[in-house]
């Protein structure tokens, strides 16, 4: 294992994994004396169109995936429209390789509250929800117990600090459905329906949850809000590059020496990211890497210098994503690994659109049959024809997330398609395995 | 809580009799005329008593709610969580995603079926174990993870951990989790997942961080690297008056004081829980999709963004609405596969 040069060291920039480190955090006690609830006394003094332009200012933009700017979807809200305004911060964290949301939930969980109260007195909004995954069960036990004691200390409630802004804010426990992650779904899944995607426009925007005005932020966008308010719009800039400003926190997972999470400004390389982890594990040289998530383009060891922020990687042909990084080495195949996903894929497909639906059945099967050694030619063909039709004709992004292992690991080692077609390689899916598969 | 004017089927009241009161604490938690949002607590409610959604537990719900069996067992077959035969004490999951697969939680799963004797989503003899195979669990720096009752308990797992858990679990020991609480029951689990707090004294504070959760910030700390130039009380730029300030001058002083009184009151006084009426009267509020189409057409030209700089445009542009970036029919890619003569297309 290496040390990680200083130059290199001097990329960390600890800010929303810093309470981290304090083991009480999550108590509203500790929190207040590491600055917590500062921020929401702040923000209460200043005009809520001032806040939303304070965040504009900062160059915010969401943590979830889409890199969509915070403050102008907060400004698409009407005021003055006589209509309730909500907040749904997306805490349904499930995307393969992401695994920021739940630590920052669990050690620090009133950052996300105070985050959640700015926000909603942004925007006007009296009620809010978390709508955090089922499976989060520890984080959601620290969130609950961080609402009820800001309700205790008047953060939450009726008149807040005396400011005759009212909230109530209610964590929501999801039930294991990975489309839940998709704005619209999730809407309808927090409505008490199977979560499906909705057709946009209207946007949550104009018509979110119960049909009106919603704004839905991830975890990691609403707990950068504190910091925003307290350092300000320049501070905030001082990380990160002149388009994807601030820090983000980078999940390092796969074949590295010491996976876990990073929090860097935006635009650091996958080399330095390797390096501040220690290098890759002993015996593994790096071959594919997810740069955000499973449904992002993967891309090779040839872009590891491509600056991780929505720009650069957008450059390289993928999406920056959640930042989740799986790292995976020359001892791993990449058609197993994209079956793997596609398994996953077609078990959480929602069965609304077609392409999705249908779709993903079929890639998992072509895939079984290629690692079974019972490929053909005509069977990358018929993926590559798949997802092209799922890509961009889904209702939603499930579909092309979907679609997205199987374009990008087709374009770049389709020869390890063929060492299982040619007989090359041998087969990794026995008969029996396939007759128990699901 | 009021008196119930609910009268529940013959299927449903035994439920009712030990849930009804909890129901209710779950439907005040949403706007009146949206009690519909409490469906999935309900459905995790329901399972605290019976370790899954049973035929009584679908009747249940849907009597809370005022709508009919055939609109619960919908939400309820849509969500992995819900389970529709009886489980188990401990629900031991596996995750055999991708990276957890490829780092060995394939063969950690594999162990465990054999150890145990069943497969993905059975339950032992002895009705102590159910064994799944599960999906991304979000913790892929610990991979790969096996998690009890969700709660996070053996990291980086191997065949040999993961089978002396369950053979702890089967004796009735409760082994400390990893980086979850102490562990309880699947139905004790499910009534936190229905909302509520959990009930055993500290074990809100079980669990620490790992050292892959803390790699980075441990590092720049170890370094003595911090960000720079944070300052609390960086001004705000301010072009009008807060209307905490705006309230301030209207009033005069007295009146202030006195706002400030009737606040400490009920600060005093804690959060009064809203009453509302029996939740049956609410009914089946319409459906999401037949609403926004409604909205539909109005709303096309009020969400169109305005997009003000390039960092702006950057993101807006990322918004267009998935299925409109492409022309219908076939792509050229079909006719290629028609050139070279496949029996796919004609």
């Amino acid at each position: 294992m290496t040390q990680p040069r200083p130059e290199v060291l001097q990329k960390l920039t600890p800010v929303l994994t810093k309470r981290w480190l304090s083991p009480d955090a999550w108590q509203i006690g500790v929190y207040q004396r590491l600055d917590g609830y500062q921020a929401v006394r702040k923000a209460l003094d200043v005009h809520p169109d001032d806040l939303i332009q304070l965040i504009k200012d900062s160059g915010l933009r969401g943590r979830g995936g889409a890199g969509f700017p915070t403050g102008l979807k907060w400004g698409f809200i009407p005021q003055g429209d006589g209509k309730p305004h909500y907040l749904v911060i997306n805490a349904d964290e499930g995307e393969p390789g992401t695994c920021k949301d739940l630590p920052l939930m669990t050690y620090d969980p009133h950052s996300l509250v105070e985050g959640a109260i700015i926000a909603s007195y942004a925007i006007r909004a009296n009620r809010a929800f978390i709508y955090i995954r089922g499976e989060a069960v520890h984080a959601a036990r620290r969130l609950r117990n961080a609402v009820r004691e800001a309700y205790a200390a008047g953060y939450l409630g009726e008149n807040i600090l005396g400011s005759g802004f009212d909230l109530e804010l209610v964590v929501h426990s999801g039930a294991g459905a990975y489309i839940c992650g998709e704005e619209t779904a999730l809407l309808d899944s927090l409505e008490g329906f199977r979560g499906q995607p909705r057709l946009r426009p209207p946007f949550p925007a104009v018509a979110g949850l119960y049909a009106s005005p919603t704004v839905v932020n991830n975890v990691g966008t609403i707990a950068s809000v504190p910091y925003i308010v307290l350092g300000g719009a320049d501070w905030w800039k001082s990380m990160g590059t002149e388009k994807s400003a601030g820090p983000m926190i980078y999940s390092l997972s796969g074949r590295i020496a010491n996976p876990g999470q990073y929090e860097c400004g935006l635009g650091i390389t996958l080399r330095e990211l390797i390096e501040l982890a220690g290098g890759m594990r002993p015996g593994h040289n790096l071959k594919f890497w997810t740069p955000g998530g499973s449904s992002t383009p993967i891309l090779t060891a040839e872009h590891i210098d491509t600056p991780m922020d929505f720009e650069g990687v957008a450059a390289a042909g993928s999406i920056l994503g959640t930042t989740a990084m799986q790292i995976f080495s020359d001892q791993d195949c990449p058609v197993y690994n994209t079956w793997r996903w596609l398994e996953f894929y077609h078990h959480e497909s929602c069965g609304k659109c077609t392409p999705c639906r249908e779709g993903n059945y079929w890639m998992v099967r072509t895939y079984r049959r290629i690692l079974a050694g019972h490929g053909t030619y005509a069977d990358l063909d018929t993926l590559q024809d798949t997802a092209d039709n799922i890509f961009g004709r889904s209702f939603c992004g499930l579909g092309d997330g979907a679609a997205t292992p199987v374009v990008s690991t087709l374009k770049w080692f389709r020869d390890d398609y063929l060492g299982y077609i040619e007989g090359r390689t041998a087969p990794r899916l026995s008969e029996k395995s396939l007759v128990g598969a699901h | 809580m009021s008196e119930t004017a609910l009268e529940f089927s013959s299927a449903a009241a035994p439920l009712a009799e030990k849930l009804l009161g909890s129901a209710r604490e779950i439907l005040a938690r949403y706007p009146a005329g949206r009690e519909r949002s409490a469906l999935l607590p309900l459905l995790h409610l329901v399972q605290t008593e019976e370790g899954y959604v049973s035929p009584a537990g679908v009747a249940f719900c849907a009597e809370v709610l005022g709508i009919n069996k055939a609109q619960v067992g919908a939400v309820a077959t849509f969500y992995t969580m819900y389970k529709r035969r009886p489980t188990g004490e401990y629900l031991v999951s596996v995750c055999t995603n991708t990276l957890c697969n490829v780092l060995g939680g394939q063969e950690v799963y594999d162990r465990l079926s054999e150890h145990l004797g069943v497969g993905h989503d059975e339950t032992t003899a002895d009705g102590r174990i159910t064994l799944e195979h599960a999906e991304c669990l979000a913790a892929c720096d610990y991979a790969p993870v096996v998690t009890v009752n969700y709660d996070f308990t053996v990291d980086q797992a191997t065949p040999e951990s993961a089978v002396e858990l369950v053979d702890k679990l089967a004796t009735g020991e409760r082994p400390t989790p990893a980086r979850g609480a102490r562990i309880c029951s699947l139905r004790e689990m499910s009534y936190q997942l229905a909302g509520f707090a959990d009930p055993r004294d500290g074990a809100v504070g079980d669990g620490v961080a790992g050292a892959p959760t803390l790699r980075g910030v441990s590092l720049a700390q170890e370094h003595g690297i911090a960000v720079s130039g944070f300052h609390l009380d960086t001004p705000i730029t301010k072009t009008k008056p807060s209307p905490r300030e705006e309230a301030a001058q209207k009033p005069g002083k007295v009146a202030t004081a006195v706002q400030a009184a009737t606040s400490a009151v009920k600060a005093v006084a804690g959060k009064v829980t809203e009453q509302r009426p029996p939740a049956r009267t609410t009914g089946d509020v319409k459906d999401p999709e037949v609403r926004t189409a409604e909205q539909r057409d109005s709303a096309t030209k009020a969400a169109a963004p305005v997009v003000e700089t390039p960092a702006e445009q950057a993101g807006t542009a990322t918004n267009v609405p998935a299925g409109d970036g492409k022309p219908a029919g076939d792509s050229t890619r079909g006719e290629r596969i028609v050139s070279q003569g496949t029996e796919e297309e004609k």
